[in-house]
């Protein structure tokens, strides 16, 4: 394979700055096997959209299930294997990879001026693991499904006669993806980084991805042994897991959280580094703040490994852990705060142009705060025993997941539209489903933190009639929900065919990727470039053209 | 482990050292590609000790729980034969050392020479491995639930070979893995690809043979030695 790669780049290898990377080879092969960190971005972002519309359509029917209090369109069984799948899908198939697999491969390189990653092929192969894994998972739904939730808690989990070894199996190939990706972007970023981008002359999104990367490294092999001492303790019955040999189930959730705090950093880093990004050109102002910004997402790395034993207030944890997994808890919150403070500061006395990307940036601004400080009530041991599983959480999750990743996520994709596939697409549209999105996210998931404070629990197939109207209203927010990211899919895709040439610059960014064709060719630049300017520098930027 | 491969092969450039090496088209220089090739390794280093530190982990929590039987249990486990080990597989990271030397040097022979000798320690390290295997098979000295040893005061022996056999056999799967890597850079020496000037290969699959000698000391003591 390897030598196949090198022919087909030497004959691709641009001599002028003539071929885009689309075209620079032609058909299936010549992607499958390129190791363009650009065509692999691109090949990620469908695979982990495809997955997004998996994960949406398992979300769609659980909540048309729980239009009515009883039976609506499943049975328990399957609902138990809907929200299984849901979660499954979005946190590992889609949330995870999503914006370092798609957007970072795509603009890390370019972004420090660099003409790949520091390792192509390796780039290629977290793709294929990605692809290996997503089938042991999915295989899943084929056989006999899985009903455990995505957390695989033990002792059910030993038990259940679901499919649990294909899922995890899945997951472990997965969690080897998802570290090479890591591996791979902090050497880059350690030896690639083109003369003159020094480590703060980087754009912000980089240190979001770099700390990403430290937490994928350090956290991802210990949910790798902890995945593989499940499958064993259900095909070998080990006793390390089962009670009835010996064995502790709260072991397993201290491992999978070990992992899995961490890994909500691995999932809400990148996209806060996406709104430094958005909120800085769409406003044209320098970062407010840079290694305030800069250094809180390394210390909400660092800090999110030591909070696991929160998700374990009401699992027979010691109170002596549980008020210092308290306590650390809350200190997470001061970074997030540097961070939004900081963006707010961005804006002031910037000159903002209300384009879609900074739609959603805003949008980010609101749902991620409310996100975070819901984070804040249950990390708070007394409240938290009253709200622990309800959903209370599933609404405090949603707004950090999917109003922060999601919507930062979408929002870059809408920012980097131009760039990775040269075309504009319609504003309106764009504009329209930004607002459908935001109101539909909010009737969907305010309404849960209403049921949560009420003692509705999560997870419950059926429920009191005194629920229902406020289930209801979330169903209905679910089908505004779609139909924002109907519109939003119509209108990206109907870009590629219809949409207007986009110029090199479309937004007035001054961050590398901007320097170069859209879409870029395959060495991304015709002249390794140049650094004049750090990437926030407008003001000397427009002093400098006047003069 | 792939790292070392991405140095391997790449686009062509006017720097040619050895037969088949040329630098990547996307680093400036080979030191950068030396480097970040070291760096790559080293990262996916931090991530296996981190694999180990999750069993670690594990043996540590039921060691406290079990003490007593822990204690029992581990009087079942060779401690010739886990010493005789610890020596093959430190004289093999030895070994490993002097074959990076040798590289380096570029004295093919003698790189040549000490990876076979490497190789041979690994593969005795399974093989007396195998024959421990075997006696604990024999006498049912099994994980969990299939543990039927005989003798036995305490009641949770089986975690304790559970746990044995897990950290063993990881380790011994990446024994296994390891003696694939030193083929390959035998099969590459031969070859001729390495010289003074283009060495990584063989630097970076010693730096993750060190770490299996590594898991081991801490292995045998703990699981083997303290009572």
């Amino acid at each position: 394979m390897s030598r196949s790669i090198t022919v087909d780049e030497v004959a691709a290898a641009p001599d002028s700055g003539g071929t885009d990377y689309i075209n620079a080879t032609k058909g299936v092969w010549s992607w499958l096997t390129t190791v363009d960190h650009k065509r692999i971005g691109i090949m990620y972002l469908v695979s982990v959209l495809t997955a997004f519309a998996l994960g949406g359509f398992f979300a769609l029917l659980l909540r048309l299930e729980l239009l009515t209090p009883k039976h609506t369109i499943m049975s328990a069984d399957t609902y138990n294997q809907a929200f299984t799948l849901h979660g499954v899908v979005m946190v590992f198939l889609f949330i995870i990879p999503s914006i370092p697999g798609a957007l970072g491969n795509f603009f890390l390189p370019i972004m420090i001026g660099a003409k790949d990653v520091a390792f192509p092929r390796l780039n290629l192969l977290s793709l294929y693991l990605y692809w290996i894994g997503a089938i042991f998972a999915l295989s899943s739904i084929l056989s006999s499904g899985l009903d455990t939730g995505w957390t695989f808690y033990v002792p059910y989990s030993s038990t259940t006669n679901t499919a649990v070894v294909n899922v995890t199996l899945g997951a472990f190939v997965l969690g080897f993806s998802s570290i090479l990706t890591g591996l791979n972007f902090i050497v880059t970023l350690h030896k690639l980084r083109a003369p003159g981008v020094g480590w703060f002359k980087m754009p912000l999104f980089l240190w979001g991805l770099y700390a990403t990367s430290i937490v994928q490294i350090l956290a991802t092999p210990v949910l790798g042994i902890t995945l593989l001492l499940l499958v064993f303790e259900r095909t070998l019955h080990i006793g390390i897991f089962d009670p009835a040999l010996g064995g502790d189930p709260v072991l397993f959730q201290h491992f999978f959280w070990f992992y899995s705090h961490p890994a909500v950093y691995i999932m809400i880093l990148p996209g806060m580094g996406i709104i430094s990004e958005l909120i800085a050109v769409h406003a044209h102002r320098k970062v407010f703040g840079y290694k305030a910004i800069a250094f809180s997402s390394v210390a909400i790395a660092l800090v999110g490994f030591l909070v696991w034993g929160h998700h374990m207030f009401v699992a027979g944890q010691s109170e002596l852990a549980s008020t210092i997994f308290s306590f650390l808890t809350f200190l997470v919150a001061i970074p997030s705060g540097v961070k939004v403070f900081n963006w707010i500061g961005t804006l002031w006395g910037g000159s903002i142009s209300f384009k879609a990307p900074m739609l959603f940036a805003l949008s980010f601004l609101f749902l991620f705060t409310i996100g975070g400080l819901t984070g804040v009530f249950l990390g708070m041991l007394s409240v938290d025993m009253h709200l622990h599983d309800t959903y209370f959480v599933v609404a405090h999750f949603h707004y950090v997941m999917m109003g922060g990743t999601v919507t930062a996520f979408v929002g870059g994709l809408h920012h980097w539209w131009p760039k990775m596939t040269g075309r504009m697409y319609s504003e309106k549209l764009a504009v329209l489903s930004c607002a459908l999105y935001f109101i539909g996210f909010n009737a969907t998931f305010f309404t849960q933190f209403l049921m949560g404070s009420r003692g509705m629990p999560r997870r419950y197939y059926n429920y009191l009639d005194q629920f229902q109207p406020l289930h209801a209203f979330s169903t209905f927010g679910s089908w505004i929900l779609g139909a924002a990211f109907l519109v939003m899919l119509y209108n990206l895709l109907n870009s590629l065919k219809n949409g207007e040439r986009a110029p090199k610059n479309p937004w007035g960014g001054l961050s590398l990727e901007w320097e170069t064709a859209s879409p870029p060719v395959t060495e991304n630049f015709v002249h390794v470039p140049h650094v004049e300017h750090g990437p926030y520098d407008y003001a000397a930027t427009v002093a400098r053209r006047a003069s | 482990m792939s790292a070392p491969a991405e140095i391997v092969e790449g686009q062509p450039s006017a720097e040619r050292g050895s037969p088949q090496f040329e630098v990547a088209h996307h680093f400036d220089s080979a030191d950068t590609q030396f480097d970040a090739g070291r760096m790559g390794v080293w990262l996916f280093l931090v991530t296996e000790i981190l694999l180990f530190g999750g069993l670690f982990c594990t043996f540590a929590v039921f060691r406290s729980w079990y003490f007593e039987d822990f204690v029992e249990a581990h009087h079942h486990l060779n401690k010739v034969m886990g010493g005789a080990n610890t020596l093959v597989l430190i004289g093999s990271s030895l070994t490993m050392a002097l074959a990076v030397r040798a590289a380096q040097m570029t004295d093919k022979k003698q790189t040549t020479r000490m990876l076979v000798i490497t190789l041979l320690c690994a593969a005795t390290f399974l093989v007396v491995k195998y024959f421990e295997y075997s006696a604990k098979f024999e006498h049912g000295l099994l994980p969990g639930a299939y543990f039927h040893g005989e003798g036995f005061q305490g009641t949770h022996a089986g975690v304790f070979f559970a746990i044995y056999f897990l950290m063993t056999g990881v380790h011994g799967l990446h024994v296994l893995i390891g003696m694939g890597l030193i083929t390959w850079m035998l099969i590459r020496n031969l070859r001729g690809d390495f010289s003074s000037r283009y060495y990584a290969p063989v630097e970076n699959v010693g730096l993750y043979w060190h770490l299996v000698d590594l898991v081991w000391i801490y292995l045998f003591p703990l699981l083997y030695l303290v009572g």
